[in-house]
């Protein structure tokens, strides 16, 4: 039996079960995916928000705020990437210079430090591709990029590292509490139980507390589109920028990403599952409109990729984290959207306080390392570093994506460092090979065989992320 | 660092031509950097016929055009590096890759790109729908089938009518499965004629033209994809659309050099080839550094890739030797019905043959052409038929130079 079972891999449970490592416990994470990072962690805008945004007195305005240094010290200590590079509001008009000025207000309130009001001229100074209907510009500089789904990866990796158990493939269909300890059941018949029990099922949240015997609250999964732009559209912005919103639109931003692209996105619509994640004609046009609406130059045609993502809104409007009212030990972290990223290693900290409430007791593990191998650490050498180790581990010297300059030694890692890849689609998360600009139409079949090696499973069975997203239909 | 007078960048055809042709000329130190772990390049998987019928004067496989120029390169001893890629390409000509021997960088005298062109992706020109597994580009899935020995699929849908994606279609109809239609957005076909005869026709696979994919459907493998017909703005036409079971969905929806290298040079490039502006020996806006190949305009028939590889090849030998080409220049630009002409400047007071290679706008029946500068025609052709899937060339004749002038125009008009 275990102590606490966190459901959910995303970047809330990742962090959290990192959380729970520094004490003396035994943690088993559980996900449907086949892969960490599967939901709403990796699609998403990538910002650290500074936290002018939610209204004061929210679990969002303090979660936020307490969350971005925190945030800012798993990055390092996990070595995710990040780039604090500013954020910018824009308004278009006397009406939304109202707005600009309100948020600067809030933001005040809520204790951010270094904001600026400038003008439309003032910004496009230091944005020259900005547009000219822009009239002012809140400017964030605390506010930040980072990459969603490495923080998710390397948090559950660390979790690993430090003893959490991560059970993948593991979708919860039944929860039953009998003699104070949870017993979840997964579809494959597999059963975990513990004493403490964490919802983080992120757009099925709601679910999993129905599932529990607690459902008091409803997600409303929304989607959101996004176009990612080629790294030679690198520059076209420094800034995350934003519009205030409108009624034509909340939050359309067109940003660079922690790793160099260019993000323009997200739309928001209303969708009937959190399973929709396909991009719409609609949707994708809408948010090149509105891109272009800021940065007018916005080209299109640098496009390499586009994706949707679900977001897990609920009619409050605020983060649920909170012990269950009905089920002692069961402590849902629900409702996560925007800032929930920012929020995360905040969340993960509450959520422990509320298990240490309803007694869990938290002895300090003087085995917790808080740092995790860096898997980027070759990409990051000097030309003579590189040369020296590629000496010495040929394989790091051998390409497979030559868009994202990849080499097989990294990819063979990604299959072997907690949580190790899986499928295709880890691999590209985990190394970014297959995400630049020819979306993995040449490396693909090597990935293939990498992860065939590695796995020791025939070709035929390599996935792009699980189940039955095979590639080949057996052999010629 | 290590000197060599020159360095091809790319093992394909364009690459192999280009350093036996240097070597020919009389430069014997030629290296040439290889991605793969053997020489060919992208010929390697395209294992039908109908290459070298132009150059060698008969139909070969690609492995077999392939195995001509390999020979031809390991019998003058020429030193390939294999499995490296080039990072960088310095201005002043130094290249930095990366193999399994390590990080590394040469100076050198010449420097030919021939590093070939990759497949737009479905990202690119943005599909909408779910992003399952089974939707391949076109040559991603060649390369599964006809060098890996896999099955990529039972039912097809291909989108686009480049050769590649001809090709795959009878490719998998010959391995049984069942290929439903190949969808062109244009209202003509970006393939050769012969392509559409001998893929699509000889196997009753329809091509339905103006017709584009608009949703790809499936959570995990692909079970279908939406296409309808399009309009004169090439948007869906509502009410025509319709729902086509299938496993797979292939992509041949247009290729683009991959001049990444180039782009660290500073090297200056044409909007319309997305390759180098060059001049008629290949050389770009760097002097000592040519361009040759996909990379510097997609061809359709490997033959004038060789025939480019050569050109380039000779003239980095002479450079490599100090001997420049001097003299005035005058551009080369397209004309009425023309896409784009290359080279896009060629020298103007040296006697010299020049060929000037294009691709028409839109398909034309029977066309004239005319190579013009001001108003003095240097040269004219006649073509029963024109399209721009098939590359056309009009020659200068040797007899025409010193020529007058800073502008050529190659332009068509229809002949009634």
């Amino acid at each position: 039996m275990k102590d606490v079972i966190v459901i959910g891999a995303g970047v809330i449970g990742g962090l959290l079960s990192r959380e729970l490592a520094r004490y003396k416990l035994s943690v088993c994470l559980l996900e449907k995916a086949n892969d960490v990072a599967a939901g709403a962690s990796k699609a998403n805008s990538g910002i650290i928000h500074g936290g002018y945004d939610p209204e004061p007195g929210t679990l969002k305005a303090k979660m936020n705020m307490a969350g971005v240094p925190l945030l800012y010290q798993a990055a390092d200590e996990l070595n995710v990437t990040y780039v604090r590079n500013g954020s910018m509001i824009c308004a278009f008009g006397e009406k939304e210079d109202v707005t600009v000025r309100a948020l600067y207000d809030r933001g005040i309130t809520n204790g951010v430090e270094g904001m600026e009001i400038l003008t439309g001229d003032e910004a496009r100074a230091l944005e020259p591709n900005l547009s000219e209907a822009i009239t002012s510009v809140l400017r964030v500089p605390s506010a930040g990029i980072i990459c969603p789904y490495g923080m998710a990866i390397a948090a559950v990796g660390n979790a690993m590292d430090n003893g959490v158990e991560l059970k993948l493939n593991f979708e919860v269909c039944a929860i039953e509490k009998k003699d104070g300890v949870f017993t979840v059941t997964a579809t494959n018949g597999q059963q975990v139980s513990a004493r403490y029990l964490v919802n983080c099922a992120g757009a099925y949240s709601d679910k999993i507390a129905e599932m529990a015997g607690d459902k008091f609250f409803e997600i409303i999964p929304r989607a959101g589109e996004y176009h990612l732009l080629d790294k030679s559209q690198n520059g076209l912005v420094s800034h995350t920028i934003f519009q205030v919103p409108s009624e034509e639109g909340k939050g359309i931003l067109v940003s660079p990403t922690a790793h160099g692209n260019i993000l323009v996105g997200p739309t928001a619509a209303k969708v009937e599952s959190p399973e929709h994640v396909e991009t719409t004609e609609d949707g994708l046009a809408m948010a090149e409109r509105l891109g272009k609406k800021s940065v007018p130059s916005l080209w299109i045609g640098s496009r390499i990729t586009s994706f949707s993502g679900v977001r897990s809104s609920v009619s409050t409007g605020d983060f649920i984290i909170e012990e269950s009212r009905k089920v002692p030990g069961l402590i849902h972290l629900g409702a996560i959207d925007s800032p929930g990223l920012t929020s995360a290693v905040a969340i993960a900290k509450e959520a422990v306080k509320l298990l240490a409430n309803a007694g869990l007791e938290l002895v300090e593990n003087p085995d917790f390392n808080p740092r995790r191998e860096d898997p980027r650490a070759f990409a990051k050498m000097s030309p003579e570093e590189k040369n020296a180790y590629i000496q010495v581990h040929p394989e790091f010297g051998r390409i497979v994506c030559r868009c994202e300059s990849v080499s097989e030694g990294e990819m063979r890692l990604a299959l072997r460092q907690n949580p190790p890849a899986n499928d295709v689609d880890g691999i590209k998360r985990r190394t970014r090979g297959g995400m630049g600009r020819c979306q993995g139409g040449f490396c693909m079949p090597v990935v293939m065989r990498l992860i065939s090696e590695e796995r020791g499973i025939p070709m035929e069975e390599v996935t792009k992320n699980g189940k039955s997203s095979k590639f080949l239909n057996g052999k010629l | 660092m290590t000197e060599h007078d020159i360095v091809v960048i790319g093992g394909g055809p364009a690459g192999m031509a280009a350093a036996v042709a240097a070597y020919d000329a009389g430069c014997r130190d030629v290296v040439i950097l290889n991605r793969d772990s053997r020489l060919g390049g992208i010929l390697m998987q395209c294992i039908h016929a109908g290459f070298g019928l132009h150059k060698m004067g008969k139909e070969m496989t690609g492995p077999e055009y392939a195995a001509v120029y390999e020979k031809m390169v390991k019998e003058r001893g020429i030193k390939v590096y294999s499995e490296t890629m080039v990072l960088s390409l310095t201005p002043d000509k130094v290249v930095t890759f990366q193999g399994r021997d390590g990080y590394q960088s040469i100076q050198a005298k010449s420097v030919i790109l021939a590093m070939g062109c990759r497949e737009r992706s479905r990202g690119a020109i943005g599909i909408p729908g779910d992003r399952p597994a089974g939707v391949y580009s076109a040559g991603c899935a060649q390369r599964l089938m006809n060098i890996e020995g896999f099955s990529v699929g039972k039912r097809a849908v291909i989108l686009g009518s480049g050769d590649i994606g001809l090709i795959m279609a009878r490719r998998m109809t010959l391995e049984g499965a069942k290929v439903e239609a190949v969808c062109e957005l244009m209202s003509y076909s970006g393939g050769l004629t012969r392509n559409i005869v001998q893929c699509l026709e000889d196997f009753g696979i329809p091509l339905y033209l103006s017709t584009t994919v608009t949703k790809i459907h499936g959570r995990e493998r692909l079970e279908g994809v939406t296409i309808a017909q399009v309009g004169p703005d090439r948007k869906a036409v509502e009410g025509t659309e319709r729902f086509i079971p299938c496993d797979t969905l292939l992509l041949s929806v247009g290729l683009i050099p991959e001049n990444e290298v180039t782009l660290t040079a500073g090297i200056e490039m044409d909007r319309v080839t997305s390759g180098a502006l060059v001049d008629e020996n290949r050389q770009t806006s760097i002097p000592g550094v040519f361009s040759c190949g996909n990379v510097l305009q997609v061809h359709d028939l490997v033959d004038f890739v060789s025939d480019e590889g050569e050109i380039a090849g000779v003239a980095a030998a002479k450079y490599a030797k100090g001997e420049t080409e001097e003299g005035k220049i005058a551009s080369v630009k397209p004309g009425e019905g023309v896409r784009y002409v290359l080279p896009q400047r060629i020298h103007t007071e040296k006697a010299q043959k020049i060929d000037l290679y294009f691709r028409v706008s839109a398909p034309l029946g029977k066309v004239k052409i005319t190579a013009k500068s001001g108003d003095t025609v240097l040269a004219t052709a006649v073509k029963p038929r024109v399209a721009p899937g098939e590359m056309e060339k009009i020659t200068l004749k040797e007899e025409l130079f010193p020529l007058q002038g800073e502008e050529i125009t190659v332009s068509l008009e229809e002949v009634k």
